[in-house]
């Protein structure tokens, strides 16, 4: 976790490189520690779901070892997996991607990121972000050697950053544009209008976006925007995605990329000397997924809906005033009513209630006055933490605001 | 609608103000929906799953393969209501195949679901032949697996 206020270590140690040893620790080290340590906790600070991975993908899994698939895959991971997701995308989404060219797989959504960042940045490039944002985007833009330029996604805008706000930060050493929607740790989405706005500023600037689209699956009630699928952005977008948070193959480690085919051997040239190839097990796994696991994923997107809407209807009813995520599976609070900061609030509720939620800071400074409370838990449990959240406002008071 | 009895089929215990917030509709319409399907038999009854194994009390099942002569008119259903109406009989199928009706028998013990087979079923008029399969151990039931450790959660605590 990046704490962008927090201060950065210096460079001791010479063997340390600079740009790491310099990089902001994480800022709930501390609150981890402590939350480890005890016993009884209910946890809303968990980013995965709570599902294990359906039982037909483990077993495609289990299946692809007792084959024998144990040795390496082509660089940009196995055919039939890379022509299952140029299915997938242009069925879903209605953006064809050449399965040969355009589509490379990756351990995780994660290296995707890296990978994207690193093909494209130069030493100095400037890249914006939405803030509150994940954890990686910061970090990844700074070890890639670009800058990160972080707009503020406020409540009153839905959490997504405006195009106004965007365009005062643009200079001349604007490279990108660096997106997450739905969003983690906000639940934002982002409508078709505000998607067609950052569009239009991407090609007034002549910007690349990087849309980061992992959650993709997870929306309630409305439609996800696929950024490449705008027009004219598929050729200046480097789409992100992965199984991890709609299959529940967090663990599995398969993420992929899709982008026009210059991006992709940009990106692949680094893959096949740091990574060489996600997993040949996930591949397999993965396939089976994206085949026959529809199913799967709309029982549980209906679940995640049900606790969402309670979540959020109890957090009102509590006294903290819940903006309506219809994205991921996140709802990210106003704590500003208890008159406590982000991390004395998490902090507090943890000690007291032995209820964790995430500090909003530590996705970045306009993150203060708001909590991530992952609703990816079991109903009860989700119950007896908005209880325990109860009694510790009420103990605490309201109003102090 | 279909989701509020899917909720119900999960856990029967959720209260209808828990549905409401659930499936985004106003309390009275959920209630409305549930008493309805209460009174006109959508909903035919709440129950528990036990686990007697744990109690030490397992009953003893069978499984009983049934041949039967189907009667002009009403088919195989006169015999069938002859057959599930003994309450000895926990479930019981029409089926394709070899035999007819599947019959699943529970009983204390198997002197009591032999008698059953020997002196009720058996001897029924309709009845061509029986097979009794006593079942050894149960390994789901009602979608709820019986022996396998409940998938704990192994996530950390905290990820972002």
């Amino acid at each position: 976790m990046i704490n962008i206020k927090s201060p950065t270590t210096k460079a001791q140690d010479s063997l340390i490189s600079q740009k790491v040893a310099t990089l902001p620790p994480s800022g709930i080290r501390k609150f981890f520690d402590l939350l480890s340590s005890m016993e009884d906790v209910i946890s809303l600070s968990i980013g995965e779901p709570d599902f294990v991975t359906p039982w037909h993908v483990r077993e495609a899994g289990i299946y692809s070892l007792e084959k024998g698939y144990t040795m390496y895959t082509s660089n940009s991971g196995m055919p039939e997996l890379r022509h299952e997701l140029a299915l997938y995308l242009e069925f879903r989404y209605g953006v064809s991607y050449h399965p040969e060219h355009e589509i490379l797989i990756t351990t995780g959504s994660s290296e995707g990121l890296d990978l994207a960042l690193r093909a494209t940045i130069n030493p100095h490039d400037e890249v914006i972000i939405p803030n509150p944002c994940y954890v990686a985007y910061p970090a990844d833009i700074i070890l890639a050697g670009g800058a990160p330029i972080p707009v503020p996604a406020n409540e009153e805008n839905n959490f997504v950053i405006r195009t106004d706000d965007i365009e005062a930060r643009i200079t001349k050493q604007t490279k990108a544009i660096l997106i997450g929607y739905p969003a983690n740790p906000t639940g934002a989405i982002m409508s078709k209008k505000e998607a067609d706005a950052i569009a239009t500023l991407a090609k007034k600037y002549d910007l690349l976006v990087i849309s980061d689209e992992l959650y993709a699956r997870l929306v309630y009630g409305a439609e996800h925007i696929c950024f490449p699928s705008l027009p004219e952005m598929k050729e200046r977008t480097i789409l992100i995605s992965g199984l991890s948070k709609s299959h529940a193959m967090t663990g599995w480690r398969i993420g992929y990329v899709a982008a026009e085919r210059r991006f992709i051997q940009a990106l692949t040239k680094i893959h096949q000397y740091t990574m060489l190839s996600a997993p040949t097990m996930a591949q397999m796994a993965a396939i089976e997924a994206l085949r026959n696991g529809e199913v799967e994923v709309e029982r549980m997107v209906q679940e995640y809906n049900r606790r969402r809407r309670l979540m959020v209807k109890r957090l009102n009813e509590i006294g903290l005033s819940c903006f309506e995520p219809k994205g991921a599976f996140y709802a990210f609070p106003s704590i500003k009513a208890t008159g406590m900061y982000s991390e004395e609030f998490a902090e507090r509720l943890l000690v007291e209630e032995k209820v964790a939620v995430v500090p909003g800071t530590a996705f970045g400074p306009c993150g203060e006055g708001f909590v991530r409370c992952c609703y990816a838990t079991s109903l009860p449990d989700i119950e007896e933490a908005l209880r325990r959240m109860d009694r510790f406002i009420k103990r605490n008071g309201l109003n102090k605001a | 609608m279909r989701e509020i009895f899917e909720i119900l089929e999960q856990n029967a215990r959720v209260t209808p103000e828990q549905i409401c917030t659930m499936v985004d509709k106003p309390s009275e319409e959920v209630e409305k929906i549930i008493k309805q399907a209460e009174k006109n038999g959508t909903i035919i009854k709440y129950k528990a799953i036990i686990n007697w194994l744990k109690l030490g009390q397992e009953d003893v099942w069978a499984l009983i393969e049934v041949r039967v002569a189907p009667q002009r008119g009403v088919g195989f259903d006169a015999i069938a209501e002859r057959i599930y109406q003994f309450p000895a009989v926990y479930s019981a199928y029409l089926v394709s195949g070899t035999y007819d009706l599947a019959v699943l028998v529970r009983g204390k013990n198997m002197q009591e679901i032999s008698s059953f087979v020997a002196e009720k079923l058996a001897p029924l008029e309709q009845v061509q032949s029986t097979v009794t399969h006593f079942l050894l151990k149960r390994y789901k039931e009602n979608g709820v697996t019986f022996h396998l450790p409940k998938e704990t959660n192994k996530r950390l605590p905290i990820t972002l």
